[in-house]
């Protein structure tokens, strides 16, 4: 596509930002919003990882050394409910109101107020949530899963933790909202639905899994209030409820948001690898569908979680089948991306190394998932480190990765500068081998056998618990670096130009580097 | 370059690896062979598909890396190579998933002579039942639990009379022959599993689940909980013994019936009172322990716990450690008390006042309040005991005594007996408590226990 009008409009524009900090409490400038999205994530990154810290810290020998079992099962929970609802959700958001408005040539987001109050209400609900700790009895303990009648049988930190997964839903719900009319209502003349760059695709369906999802983990979690404080009986056995109708709920939430959380990560993905690959998007229609199938499948997938519950056997096989199902629309994807790379040329900064190593780490995950799908498989890998593994590889090489080779791509076009590029390669490398040295034995352990969410274990798993340990430690620091790299680059460095890389196709490039407050207050026209 | 060489060297290293490495699964000793099988295929599936897609990637990171003036092909897309890909995709999932299908086939069809034994998990232990010899299992009420019938077997049911109900954590299973396991879970969630065995199933609270399998080897195996059950999740293990049928049988006969652990005669405290004068010597003449005699109180003390504890000193579980000064003189006491005589004295000791026992521990008890914690899981918030826990109680023991028991656990003079699976589970939480110091904190706390409700209600309903 190409653009036939520039706007610079801005540049005579008297209007910008507010001056101090009540810049970003009261903004509704869709780039400011994206900044503070992606520095809480950030600084959750770090929280969450230190408790991740604590558990390899308390796995790196047998037996009991740091934190009593209690506190080790918090840390468990709340590692997961930080990293999961306080880092890669906002990350990928912050993502979103950065660069959306500008891929599909909108001057802000639909709905700006709502956004700014879809950010605030963030550190607010995190913050209760971490305040649980402090409470009598601690904070959640049940695993993020919250599976009752275990989640029950919790301290008085239960209701405040129900109430900021409340808040966290309601903050993704409107962000999603307002993701949603902004692709539908705001693209510029020309821009048409299959011209939309993939990380736009992505989010639309993210968009409405979300919409579709967070409702029913709400409702789950209030049934759960409700069974604690006012004498319901949904999960209670002896009232005549039942456990695992909470799982069915929970999974119907939980398998949509597997994908809610990948999905953006392969939307950055298949930006990076054209852009380093100076060739097209290989199969755009393909991926676009594919995209499409997996959000659908991943509403129909959700007890493959539970295959261990005792399930009727129409039901076992009915998820073992759609479960497998769902390996296709996903492979198609990791296909097109090679094949974009096949006859293209090719270069290597940070950008690219991320999305090389997320394509690599990221079908390891996919494989050990395709692996435990079939139901009596499952009975050997089910709640043991194997899952532990799993999760991991998709999540962190996965997910996260993607998200610091999104960072690093559109890092020049948000601060004008460009970051140190051996440094970057450094974090690359770092990374990678701590993250492998870290989950890969895992796979070992739950072969093996080992539980998951247990603070000591039997003797013989010691060798490989204490490797993913030193793997724990090592990537947790090189994180640090990555921290460096972006103060650096915030603060000076090269300047970058309108087009940071060779030709990268989007309007994002058209716009200078460091974009203006405002863009596009002037739709551009796509061809 | 060096990227493509690293992800050459990973793909023939993890290769490598896999034939060479010596972590994968444990021995088999079920007939679950099967399960085996289909795991080395979906491996080799997998394995093939990752080693082509980035040998493929790497090779076109060699060959197509970016040269002066190079440019890259236009082609945006290939209909006919994109429906390939779908196409092979689809086979190699179908060619994964089939085998499967046959396994899971087997797994869903029991044998019809397969034997049937419960498995009832609680925080955080096992317990079993056998249906005795007309091969059925009595029903059974969440609402009739109690401590003397812990299953909660209906009395008014014939089939259940017969039962044998062991809760001593070990299952016992005959070799070679297919057994159904039908597993049930009182509290919360637990997860039965025995990686030899390849099964694994979910106890949830309200349902009845179940595996079956034929034990082909004979030998002790654990029994782990791979459902996070709370804070002793890690400690829940138990073990199951597979032996030769003859050993089997002579074993299951040894074992008390259900009409046989009921039907006992109604306790006697007169008779108990009579038994008692021995223990007085040292426990005092009214339960109330003796320091200088380092006997404990006996008074309060819930009746399962005291029938348990005479049962290990009989067995060796308890007062045989080298390091343990004082509990080989309960041994011989112990011996001389039968089952009839236990729940007469038991009986007797529950009409004696319950005083508060002099303090002699110094501690910080604010400290001690966040350690107890831990402890209150299974002894109560009050130290009042919970019998479903196993957890004795605590409050009114007596502070010299509870320091030395914690220390005894702490030291590995109590709970390294294999039979003493509850000793064993203090024995691993004893990591919480760090020193002396933090002992001392944590006694010193359990000393301001004991009047709370909690306390008041766990007192009407021991024993």
């Amino acid at each position: 596509m190409s653009v036939a009008t520039h706007d610079h409009s801005d540049e005579h524009d008297a209007h910008g930002p507010e001056k101090g900090l009540m810049r970003w409490i009261r903004t509704t400038n869709h780039k400011d919003i994206g900044t503070l999205y992606l520095l809480f994530a950030l600084v959750m990154l770090f929280v969450g990882g230190l408790m991740a810290l604590v558990i390899r810290a308390e796995l790196f020998q047998p037996g009991i050394q740091f934190v009593n079992p209690d506190f080790f099962n918090q840390m468990t929970t709340m590692h997961a409910l930080i990293m999961v609802f306080g880092m890669i959700m906002p990350a990928f958001a912050g993502f979103a109101n950065w660069m959306i408005p500008m891929m599909i040539g909108a001057p802000d987001m639909a709905l700006p107020r709502m956004n700014n109050w879809s950010f605030w209400l963030l550190p607010f609900a995190g913050a209760m949530l971490l305040a649980t700790l402090l409470m009598p009895g601690g904070g959640p303990a049940s695993g993020w899963t919250l599976y009752p009648p275990l989640s029950l049988q919790a301290g008085d930190g239960f209701p405040f933790t129900i109430f900021s997964i409340h808040l966290l839903g309601i903050s993704s719900i409107m962000a999603s909202i307002n993701i949603i009319v902004t692709i539908l209502n705001m693209r510029a003349p020309g821009m048409t639905l299959m011209k939309m760059p993939m990380f736009v695709w992505t989010w639309l369906v993210t968009a409405y899994l979300l919409i579709g999802a967070m409702p029913v983990l709400a409702g789950g979690v209030t049934m759960l209030l409700t069974d604690q404080f006012f004498g319901t009986s949904f999960f209670q056995a002896a009232g005549g409820g039942d456990p695992v109708l909470f799982q069915h709920i929970f999974w119907f939430f939980g398998h949509p948001e597997v994908y809610i959380i990948i999905l953006p990560a392969f939307g950055i993905v298949s930006q990076i690898i054209p852009t380093f690959s100076r060739k097209r998007l290989f199969g755009y229609d393909s991926m676009v569908y594919a995209t499409a199938s997996i959000g659908f499948l991943s509403y129909i997938v959700w007890a493959h979680h539970m295959f261990t519950v005792g399930m009727p056997l129409a039901g076992e096989l009915f998820f073992m089948m759609t479960t497998m199902l769902i390996a296709v629309p996903t492979a198609v994807k990791v296909f097109n991306w090679i094949s974009t790379m096949w006859r293209g040329s090719l270069t290597f900064e940070t950008p690219m190394l991320f999305a090389i190593g997320f394509l690599f780490m990221f079908s390891i995950g996919g494989f050990t998932g395709l692996m435990m799908a079939i139901v009596p498989l499952d009975f050997q890998y089910h709640d043991t480190y194997f899952i532990v593994a799993h999760f991991h590889y998709v999540l962190v090489p996965g997910a996260l990765f993607a998200a610091l080779g999104g960072a690093y791509y559109w890092l020049p076009k948000w601060t004008g500068h460009m970051y140190d590029e051996t440094l970057g390669k450094w974090h690359f490398w770092l990374s990678t081998i701590f993250v492998n040295l870290l989950f890969f034995p895992q796979h070992f352990l739950g072969l093996a056998g080992m539980p998951r969410r247990i603070p000591d274990y039997a003797t013989q798993f010691t060798d490989w618990n204490l490797v993913s340990s030193i793997g724990a430690f090592g990537f947790g620091f090189a994180q640090l670096l990555f921290v460096w790299i972006v103060v650096q680059c915030a603060r000076g460095g090269q300047k970058a130009t309108s087009q940071v890389w060779d030709h990268p196709e989007g309007l994002e490039w058209t716009v200078p580097s460091p974009a203006p407050y405002h863009t596009f207050e002037e739709a551009p026209l796509v061809k | 370059m060096s990227l493509a060489v690293v992800l050459i060297l990973l793909v023939v290293g993890s290769v490598i690896f896999h034939f060479l490495s010596p972590w994968w699964f444990t021995p088999i000793a079920s007939n679950w062979g099967m399960m085996d099988t289909t795991v080395d295929i979906t491996f080799w599936v997998t394995g093939i598909v990752f080693v082509a897609v980035n040998l493929f990637m790497a090779y076109a990171i060699i060959r197509f890396r970016h040269r002066q003036g190079q440019r890259a092909k236009y082609e945006p897309e290939n209909k006919k190579l994109e429906w390939w890909l779908t196409v092979i995709t689809t086979i190699g999932v179908v060619a994964m998933l089939t085998p499967g299908l046959f396994v899971w086939a087997d797994f869903v069809a029991v044998p019809k002579d397969a034997a049937i034994v419960e498995v009832v998990g609680r925080q955080w232990n096992w317990s079993f039942r056998y249906p005795g010899d007309d091969g059925v299992l009595g029903a059974s009420s969440a609402k009739l639990t109690t401590p003397d019938n812990p299953f909660g077997i209906d009395p008014q049911d014939a089939a259940g009379q017969d039962d044998v109900v062991v809760s001593d954590q070990e299952l016992r299973l005959p070799l070679d022959r297919p057994v159904k396991l039908l597993l049930r879970s009182t509290d919360v969630l637990h997860n039965f599993t025995v990686p030899q065995f390849r099964v694994k199933m979910d106890l949830v609270p309200g349902m009845v689940t179940y595996v079956w399998l034929t034990p082909t080897k004979t030998g002790t195996f654990e029994i782990l909980c791979e459902e996070l059950c709370g804070l002793a999740h890690f400690a829940m293990r138990g073990k199951v013994i597979v032996d030769e049928p003859d050993a089997y049988a002579t074993w299951l006969a040894q074992q008390r019936s259900f009409a046989g652990t009921q039907s006992l005669a109604a306790a006697d405290p007169v008779a108990g009172q009579v038994s008692y004068a021995t223990c007085a010597a040292c426990h005092g003449a009214q339960g109330e322990g003796n320091v200088l005699l380092n006997a404990p109180a006996l008074a309060g003390q819930p009746g399962w716990y005291i029938d348990r504890q005479l049962a290990n000193f009989r067995k060796g579980l308890r007062g045989a450690a080298p390091g343990d000064t004082f509990g080989p003189q309960m041994v011989g006491f112990a011996s001389i008390l039968d089952a009839a005589a236990t729940r007469n004295l038991i009986a007797y000791l529950q009409t004696l006042p319950d005083p508060r026992p002099e303090q002699s521990v110094s501690g910080d008890a604010s400290a001690g309040a966040r350690l107890y914690d831990t402890c209150a899981g299974c002894h109560g918030v009050d130290g009042q005991g919970i019998w479903t826990s196993n957890g004795p109680r605590l409050a009114n023991l007596g502070d010299w005594y509870l320091e030395r028991q914690l220390k005894y656990f702490k030291q590995g003079v109590r709970g390294k007996h294999p039979q003493d699976f509850h000793g064993a589970q203090m024995a691993l939480l004893m990591g919480t408590l760090r020193d002396d110091r933090a002992i001392a904190d944590v006694v010193a706390y359990i000393n301001t226990l004991g009047s709370g409700p909690a306390m008041a209600a766990a007192g009407t309903a021991a024993r």
